[in-house]
Formats: C-alpha cells, sequence, structure tokens
C-alpha cells in the first residue's frame, strides 16, 4: 500500500518543519513572540511525529530509497536577518507548514477509506494544530508585512 | 479623625446580603483648613486606580486644598482611598511641575514657547510624513487621560495620520480584560457591576490584590464580611495578601501556572455536574473542545504543577459549583503572567457553565488598572477602533469613515493594529522615527529597562512626551509639553464596572500647562488635518464638543454613550454604560437575558486561537454562526517560557503597593504617601533568607538575564522560591539614572507577552539573589500590607501620623440606589 510512503513522507516533514521553526525562533530572538511560539509550534511537530510512529508501524516502514527521498521538502537551513528576512523566513516556513498540512487531507482521505480510526484520530488531532500554524504565519506576517516592506530602511 | 496610612480602609460599616452598602464621607483638607475656609467643591472622580470614586474637590483661593468622596455615588458611597486622600490634589499641585514647553538644543532641554515646541514637531512630523510616510509615525498613551483626549488622539492618529502603531500603557494594565472579553464574548464591556458584592454568597479573586488595587472596593468587601452573612472568600494569588488573610480557601500558587489552575476548576465543576445544561446549549458554544481541553488536569495533576493543595482545588470549586451567586474579580496576577488571556477566559467559562452572568450577585469582573483604561479601550487610542468596531469588519470601517468625513482607505485596518512593545521595537529597527507619547512613563514601567532607555535615547528618534512633570522618559524627550493636570481641566472617564464620572475644571493649570486636549487639538489644527470637504478634521474648540463627538461614535456601539450629557452627568452619581433610549439611566449588568454581542456584523473581534493569538478567519467565524451566543475558549496549558534553574533559581514577579500609583510621578510627591512606601524593596520568604543568610533589611542584588536592582529585603509571608518586587521606583527623585543601586523592578524583566492580548508578562522571570550588605534597619516595606514581615518582629507598624488624617462621617446619607442615584436630567440629543 502506498499509504506508508505518504506517512512517512509527512513524518518526515513533521520533523523538517519542527526543525526550520527552531531555525527561525534562533535566527530572529530579537523579536521574542517568533522566538517563544516558534519553540512551542517546534515541541508540536515533534509530538505529531511521535503519534504517527504509533499508528505507522502498521503499514510497514518504507525503504529509505524509495518514493519519499525524491518527494522531500526540504527545510530553512539559515535564517535571513531585518524586518524584511524575517518575513520571507514566515513566508518559507508557511510553505513547509502549507506541505504539512495537504499532506495530512491526503492522508485522512486515505484512512477514511480504510476506515482506520486511531489513524483518523491522529489526523483530527494533528491536522487541526497544523492549520492553527498556518494561520499564526499568516497574522504574524500581515502584521509584519506592512512596516518591513513599506517603512523599514533597505 | 483617622490615621488613613495606619488603616487603609477605614472604619467598618457591616452589612448583609441584599443590603444596601452604608454612606461614610471621608474627608481630608490641608493642613488646618476647616470646611468654613472653603470657597467651593468642585464635582470629580479619584484618577489613581480603576475604582473610579467620585469625589468633590475643595477650592479655595483658586488652589486645590482638599477632597471628599462623594456620599450619592454608586461607585464608593462617600468613600476614598489613602491615594485618593492624599494624592490626587496633592500630586498635581507641586513645585516640580512643568510650567513650559521645552525642546532640546545642544543636548539640553531648555524652555521656548509653545509656538516654537509645537512647530518643531509639526515640522518633524510633516517632513517624514512626506518621505517616510504614516508608518513612521507611532503614538503612545496612557490610562489616566480622559475620554475626550483619547478619542482625538485616535481621529487624528486614524484618521489624519492613517497609523496603525498606537497604543498606550493600558496594554501593560488592561489589555488582558478587554481580550478575554472580546473572545468569550464577541466585544469588550464588564459583565458586572461593584454592586455585584451586595449580592454575592462568594467571591472568587484570580491575581487581584484588591485590598491594595482598589482600596475602596475592598472595603466593600470587608463590610459585607462584616456582617451577619459573609460570603466566602476564595484568593488566588502566591502572596500573602491581605486578601488572603480574610480567605476561605487561599490557592498560593506557583507563579505562571494559572490556566493549570484553571483548567483543574472548570473540571470539577463539569465532573460534578454543577453546570446549567439548559443555559449552556441555549447560550454557549464549544462545551465539548473545552471538556477535552480539562480533561487531564485532575485536582492532583493541577496540585503537582501549581504547588497547591489537591484539596484545596477541590473546595475552591465546591465554592463556585455550590454556591447560588458568585463575584469573580481578575487582576494582573492573571493578566500579566503567561498564558494571560487563557487563564482570564477560563474565569468567564466558569461564569458561562454556572449561566451566572448579569444577575445580582453573579457579577464577572475582569478589572482594569488604571482609572481611565476603559476609555482608551473604547475610543481606539490603544490597539482598538472606536466604540469597539472590528478592524476586519468593511461596514465598521465603512462607519468610522463616514462619521469622520474621510476616505476608508486611509483608517488603518489592514492588520491589527500594532501593540506596544511592537511599536518600541520597531523604534528600536528605526523604522518608527517618530514616536508621541503621553501621560506615561515607559522608562519606568516597559519591561526590561536597560533596553527601553536605549531606544528612547536613539539620536534617529523624534520622542515627544506631555507629561505633568519631568518623568525619566521626559528627560529622554526631544520636545517636552507640560500638560495640564486632574482638577486643572474639565473630562470625562470611565472606571472598570463602566460607571463614566465628569471631573471638572477647578482650577488653572500652573504656567503655560495646557489641557491634553488643546494640544492635540492644536497639533491637528497645524497638521491641516481635514475631512473630505476641506473642513477641519477635528472641529471642536473644548471637551464637551468631543464629548458629544463621542456620542455619535458610541451610538448603537455595546458602549453607547448616546444618552450622556455632561449636564446629567453633574450632579447626582456616575452613569454606567450603556445609556440610550433603552437604558434611559444606564445600565448596572450586562447580559442578563444571555444575549451576546457574537453576530458577525455586530462583534468586535472574531477572535483567537488562544495559544498561539492566530486571528480566526472570518469565513470560520462566520460559520460558526454565534448568533448572539458566548464562546468557550481554551487552550493547552504550557509552563513559562523562563523557569527557575541553576543560575536563576528564584521566580520573580512585579507588582503594586496600596500607597503609590505606578511610578510614583503623583504618590511620590504627597508626604504620607512617601513616608508610609519611600523606597524600594524585594519580598522574600524566611525560608529562602535563611537558606541565603539573609536578614530583615539587608542589601541584596537579585539579577536575572536582563539586569539587576540593589535593595533591601523585607522577610515576608510570600511563597517560598518567589521574590516580589515593586513596580513604582524609578529614579526621578533619584538623579534621573539608574546610578550605583538600581531600583526600577523593570530591571529584571522579560520582554515577552500573550499571544492575544499582547499584555508583557510582568510576573514570570527567573532570577537570583545574593546579600551584598548589612541592614541599617527594616526594609521601607509598609506593615500594613502584604508587605508585612513574617511572624513576629521588631518592625516598626506603617503610620502616618498628622499629616494622614482624614476624617470619615459614617451614615452622612441614604445609600444611593440605581436608577434614583443617577441625575435623572439632561441626556438626549
Ligand atoms: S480606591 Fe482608587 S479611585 Fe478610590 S480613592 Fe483609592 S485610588 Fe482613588
Amino acid at each position: 500500500m502506498n499509504l506508508k510512503i505518504y506517512l512517512g513522507m509527512l513524518r518526515r516533514t513533521e520533523v523538517t518543519l519542527a526543525e526550520s521553526f527552531v531555525e527561525v525562533a534562533e535566527g530572529h530572538g530579537e523579536e521574542p513572540d517568533v522566538y517563544f511560539l516558534c519553540l512551542t509550534l517546534a515541541r508540536q511537530c515533534l509530538t505529531h511525529q511521535e503519534k504517527l510512529e504509533a499508528v505507522v508501524g502498521r503499514y510497514g516502514e518504507e525503504a529509505s530509497d524509495s518514493e519519499p527521498e525524491r518527494l522531500h521538502a526540504a527545510g530553512l537551513s539559515q535564517t535571513r536577518s531585518g524586518p524584511v528576512g524575517l518575513l520571507r523566513d514566515l513566508q518559507d516556513l508557511y510553505l513547509l507548514a502549507s506541505f504539512v498540512d495537504i499532506t495530512w487531507t491526503m492522508v485522512k482521505q486515505a484512512a477514511s477509506a480504510l476506515r482506520d480510526e486511531e489513524l483518523l484520530a491522529v489526523v483530527a488531532e494533528c491536522d487541526s494544530q497544523t492549520s492553527t500554524q498556518l494561520k499564526w504565519l499568516q497574522t504574524r506576517m500581515k502584521q509584519a508585512a506592512p512596516q518591513a516592506l513599506v517603512a523599514a530602511g533597505e | 479623625m483617622a490615621d488613613r496610612i495606619a488603616d487603609i480602609w477605614g472604619s467598618r460599616t457591616p452589612y448583609g446580603r441584599g443590603g444596601l452598602w452604608p454612606v461614610r464621607v471621608d474627608q481630608a483638607l490641608d493642613g488646618g483648613l476647616q470646611e468654613a475656609d472653603i470657597d467651593r467643591w468642585v464635582q470629580s472622580a479619584c484618577v489613581l486606580c480603576s475604582n473610579g470614586c467620585a469625589c468633590d474637590i475643595a477650592v479655595k483661593d483658586g488652589a486645590m486644598v482638599g477632597i471628599r468622596g462623594r456620599a450619592g455615588d454608586l461607585v464608593n458611597h462617600g468613600r476614598l482611598g489613602p491615594k485618593g486622600l492624599f494624592a490626587s490634589w496633592q500630586g498635581v499641585s507641586h513645585q516640580d511641575r512643568l510650567t513650559r514647553p521645552m525642546i532640546r538644543e545642544h543636548g539640553q532641554l531648555v524652555e521656548c514657547s509653545w509656538d516654537t515646541a509645537m512647530g518643531r514637531i509639526v515640522a518633524r512630523s510633516q517632513e517624514l510624513l512626506r518621505t517616510k510616510g504614516p508608518l513612521s509615525h507611532g503614538f503612545y498613551t496612557s490610562g489616566q487621560l480622559f475620554l475626550e483626549e483619547y478619542y482625538a488622539l485616535a481621529v487624528i492618529g486614524k484618521a489624519g495620520i492613517g497609523t496603525p502603531h498606537m497604543d498606550g500603557n493600558t496594554r501593560l494594565c488592561t489589555a488582558t480584560a478587554a481580550a478575554a472579553l472580546k473572545e468569550s464574548f464577541g466585544a469588550d464591556g464588564q459583565p458586572g457591576a461593584y454592586e455585584d458584592i451586595d449580592h454575592c454568597d462568594a467571591i472568587f479573586l484570580y491575581g487581584h490584590n484588591m485590598a491594595e488595587t482598589q482600596t475602596v472596593l475592598w472595603s466593600r468587601v470587608l463590610d459585607r464580611i462584616a456582617g451577619p452573612d459573609r460570603p466566602k472568600i476564595v484568593c488566588m494569588d502566591p502572596r500573602d495578601t491581605e486578601v488572603a488573610r480574610y480567605a476561605d480557601v487561599h490557592l498560593a500558587l506557583r507563579p505562571g501556572t494559572n490556566l493549570a489552575l484553571m483548567h483543574a476548576l472548570v473540571r470539577e465543576v463539569l465532573q460534578n455536574g454543577w453546570e446549567d445544561s439548559a443555559y449552556l446549549s441555549d447560550h454557549t458554544l464549544g462545551l465539548e473542545d473545552l471538556r477535552k481541553a480539562v480533561e487531564p488536569w485532575t485536582p492532583e495533576a493541577a496540585a503537582e504543577t501549581c504547588g497547591v493543595a489537591a484539596a484545596d482545588i477541590r473546595e475552591a470549586a465546591r465554592i463556585f459549583g455550590t454556591s447560588a451567586r458568585v463575584l469573580s474579580t481578575v487582576l494582573q496576577g492573571f493578566y500579566q503572567s503567561s498564558q494571560a488571556t487563557a487563564s482570564a477566559c477560563q474565569v468567564n467559562n466558569l461564569h458561562l457553565l454556572r449561566g451566572m452572568l448579569g444577575r445580582p450577585g453573579c457579577g464577572l469582573l475582569q478589572m482594569n488598572g488604571q482609572p481611565t483604561a476603559q476609555n482608551n479601550r473604547e475610543c481606539g487610542a490603544d490597539g482598538d477602533l472606536p466604540g469597539f468596531r472590528n478592524w476586519e469588519n468593511e461596514d465598521h470601517i465603512n462607519e468610522l469613515a463616514k462619521l469622520w468625513n474621510v476616505d476608508p482607505a486611509i483608517i488603518p485596518h489592514w492588520a491589527p493594529p500594532t501593540h506596544a512593545l511592537q511599536i518600541f521595537r520597531y523604534a528600536e529597527q528605526g523604522s518608527i522615527e517618530f514616536l508621541w507619547v503621553s501621560a506615561t512613563n515607559p522608562a519606568v514601567s516597559m519591561p526590561q529597562l536597560p533596553r527601553i532607555r536605549e531606544i528612547l535615547a536613539r539620536p534617529e528618534l523624534f520622542l515627544v512626551v506631555q507629561d505633568l512633570y519631568l518623568t525619566e522618559t521626559a528627560q529622554a524627550a526631544d520636545v517636552v509639553l507640560p500638560a495640564a493636570g486632574w482638577g486643572e481641566k474639565a473630562g470625562t472617564f470611565t472606571n472598570a464596572d463602566r460607571t463614566v464620572h465628569l471631573s471638572d475644571k477647578a482650577v488653572e493649570p500652573p504656567g503655560e500647562a495646557r489641557p491634553d486636549l488643546d494640544i492635540f487639538l492644536d497639533y491637528s489644527r497645524r497638521m491641516d488635518f481635514s475631512t473630505q470637504d476641506g473642513a477641519p478634521l477635528l472641529p471642536w474648540t473644548g471637551p464637551e464638543e468631543a464629548f458629544e463627538a463621542w456620542k455619535e461614535c458610541s451610538r448603537g456601539r455595546p458602549c453607547d454613550y448616546s444618552g450622556i450629557s455632561y449636564e446629567k452627568l453633574r450632579g447626582g452619581s456616575g452613569i454606567p454604560w450603556p445609556c440610550n433610549d433603552d437604558y434611559p439611566d444606564g445600565r448596572v449588568r450586562l447580559y442578563n437575558d444571555g444575549v451576546f454581542p457574537t453576530d458577525p456584523g455586530y462583534c468586535e473581534s472574531y477572535g483567537h486561537d488562544l495559544l498561539t493569538g492566530a486571528s480566526i478567519p472570518p469565513t470560520e467565524y462566520k460559520a460558526a454562526a454565534p448568533a448572539g451566543r458566548a464562546f468557550l475558549r481554551s487552550a493547552e496549558y504550557t509552563p513559562p517560557h523562563e523557569e527557575p534553574d541553576q543560575e536563576f533559581p528564584l521566580r520573580y514577579s512585579t507588582g503594586r503597593t496600596a500607597y503609590h500609583f505606578h511610578t510614583r510621578t503623583k504618590t511620590g510627591r504627597s508626604k504620607p504617601l512617601t513616608a508610609a512606601a519611600p523606597k524600594a524593596w524585594v519580598e522574600m520568604a524566611p525560608a529562602d533568607c535563611e537558606e541565603l543568610g539573609i536578614s530583615e533589611g539587608d542589601l541584596v542584588r537579585v539579577s536575572s538575564r536582563r539586569g539587576s536592582i540593589e535593595v533591601p529585603v523585607r522577610v515576608s509571608g510570600i511563597r517560598p522560591g518567589s521574590v516580589f518586587a515593586p513596580f513604582h521606583y524609578g529614579y526621578w527623585d533619584a538623579g534621573g539614572v539608574p546610578g550605583e543601586h538600581p531600583t526600577a523592578a523593570n530591571e529584571l524583566t522579560l520582554t515577552e507577552w500573550d499571544p492575544v492580548s499582547k499584555q508583557p508578562v510582568f510576573k514570570n522571570a527567573a532570577v537570583r539573589v545574593e546579600r551584598i550588605g548589612g541592614a541599617t534597619g527594616p526594609a521601607p516595606a509598609p506593615t500594613t500590607t502584604a508587605s508585612r514581615p513574617a511572624g513576629a518582629t521588631n518592625v516598626p507598624a506603617t503610620r502616618g501620623g498628622p499629616d494622614a488624617e482624614a476624617s470619615e462621617l459614617l451614615a452622612a446619607a441614604a445609600p444611593p440606589q440605581f436608577p434614583g442615584a443617577v441625575n435623572s436630567a439632561g441626556g438626549r440629543s
């Protein structure tokens, strides 16, 4: 069943997202809300990863050289600086979190078809948190954009 | 005569449940003066805390010489507390007052004319608007101006300049109250009333040291406690406060763990079936999510996290769950701690669960800190839009544009208004280059002071400061504007239970000082802010015209003032809004019908995720179809972000003492108040002191990752592991700079804020304490308050002496009652 490929990909992308949240937290420590919330959200992503781990075994681990490598979503390896840099980094997080979000949706589709209640419960809990992560990123970016793009020095 | 420094709350006038709080008229006249010497009395209300005690100012030979409480007012029934008695006019009539504008020349502030000072402001403002646009401008105001002044400032910022960068120090004191009300009920607006003290069977005080922050309100509670059927008292506070002393249950929880405790209380109420299921299904949304959120929080789990006994949690929950009428009051212990909005919302949830809103005794008071904080929220000089309008609702923006006759596009509504700490961050980064600070002192009151001082001193930042005195902040300004104080100008303001008072002008301001309203109007004129027809944007000539304009702005909104007038406010009691055709004399309690302002077209906010502060998208809000139902919102508990560790093993929190207000600009100029609490101190528990070899009065250095203070220790009844510092002690009376022994509590605090309310987290920081010197006497901390020494000591009791005498006239009149106490004349327009 190809679901295992998607589950593996989702697990790995949650970890990548967690690492990227930490990266942004540390790169923008001068913005306390970004710092603390990114760390909180990084922990959320790791919890998602653990929850998936508990169900994923039933579908079998995918081989490490199979599809997921090609489907890999890259994280942030370093952050930018300044107000525009912050905006851009949040935007990168947004893209990555969107990828996670839509992947959850696909997994949910599969879990529904399989009537896998346990997996559906995991999806329900984690995906709603991912969608809140997206909303927060959007809220924060909307707040930062006018000042960064209009008023901040070049 | 009573010594009202020694006896903060005055004589008891006991009464029973459902009775009327007896009148006691408190009065203090300047040394030796008798009532017969007074030329006239001028109606006002006290501006030294959010209680809003009505008073009359005694005037003799054109000077303020005394004060007395107004017997007929619904708020205080004649009483005044120590600050009102000894620092209202005394805090204003002082030789240190600024009397002329000043500008910075070659690094020095020098006196100049109004024309020069305003000319300089306008030149810089216009140049920046031309070259950088409106986002270069920021306004940081107060919780101590009048309604008319906030409204003028709001119109200038939102329709004249078009900047979203407006906030007040209300962010520091009351933002969470507003946020929690919006999240739960759809709009700001205090549900309860002080009168609920008269009717309740239990009072819950959540992080609210009412005995010191609103002393007259606490007198009302004390009179119920002394009465025949005292209400049960439940206190949540890590300090051994006066409130705690009367508590049936004192939950001295670990700072930073409020939400865990609240989860446990909510869970207990649900587990025991104490909720009102019919009310919940008719009037609320979100019960299942709430159940899930609190599920892990058994009393035992919370006991472990919060460091209190599980049995006490059960008992507190039982009192809440089984008393017929519960009054809840919430303040800074919740608002300035971690997960502030989520914790305050859980208080709202408790009331919703039991359907206890809007009925006598079933009050909910999300309190304010400052006297006029409420008006800043209403008028929109902070991060809100005037009239509790929703910045995400185009119709609301259009209403304002029409009212002001401006292009809707100028009103900043593309993103949430910028909160205070973000404004300072933009100033730090250089994108805000013009900052106008009115009636507040961020150089002492903001978190992480070393950083704030650097920002204010940036040469690139053009800083305007408008105040009574040359505060620590004013000393860093490019232009200083001398403002008229309380009693020297007219205006209205609204207290924490929505009661509106008029404060009339009693005397002339000193020198060339001008009312804040006049200053704003002058700026607007000089900037040529105009309507679409080219008429002046602010055509008003004085406060009454501004008030009339505000009435139109508030019409039809939850804070409807359309039925109030200056005439109606004169003579009788203050009036609780809404006051309109439906409620011609005002309305004591909101939501007795269980209908909440959550309709998407009417609400002030579409709400947020309480963990992250993410905005709920309008479509999602509308899909929930609230239809007048309240939201049971909640969030998962997360531990505070800075926890004690080996390097910084103690938990630090800051707060007030009964004798001072804010940065002491007024109370520090009152002899009896200063004598009662002259200098800074910290409080520590006996066990911690013993471990560190510290005794009463020893000088210690308290350090955090941000800075340090050096002050004497009071060995007090605070929870072990905690250190408390009053935040009043800046440097205006010590050379203006921290000097050898810094004393400002905010040297240590952390720049962090609640994700929803954006209120700074003042009450959680990790610190270490070292003894650096022996005692020269006991710590300069009062013995009459939460700072009283632990156990038996030889610390002399705090007394006021002859300077602190005030008279108490018992039963001077029949207790005022709503609506009879309100002046029925006037109002309509
Ligand atoms: S309780 Fe507050 S409003 Fe009343 S007198 Fe005291 S400081 Fe003033």
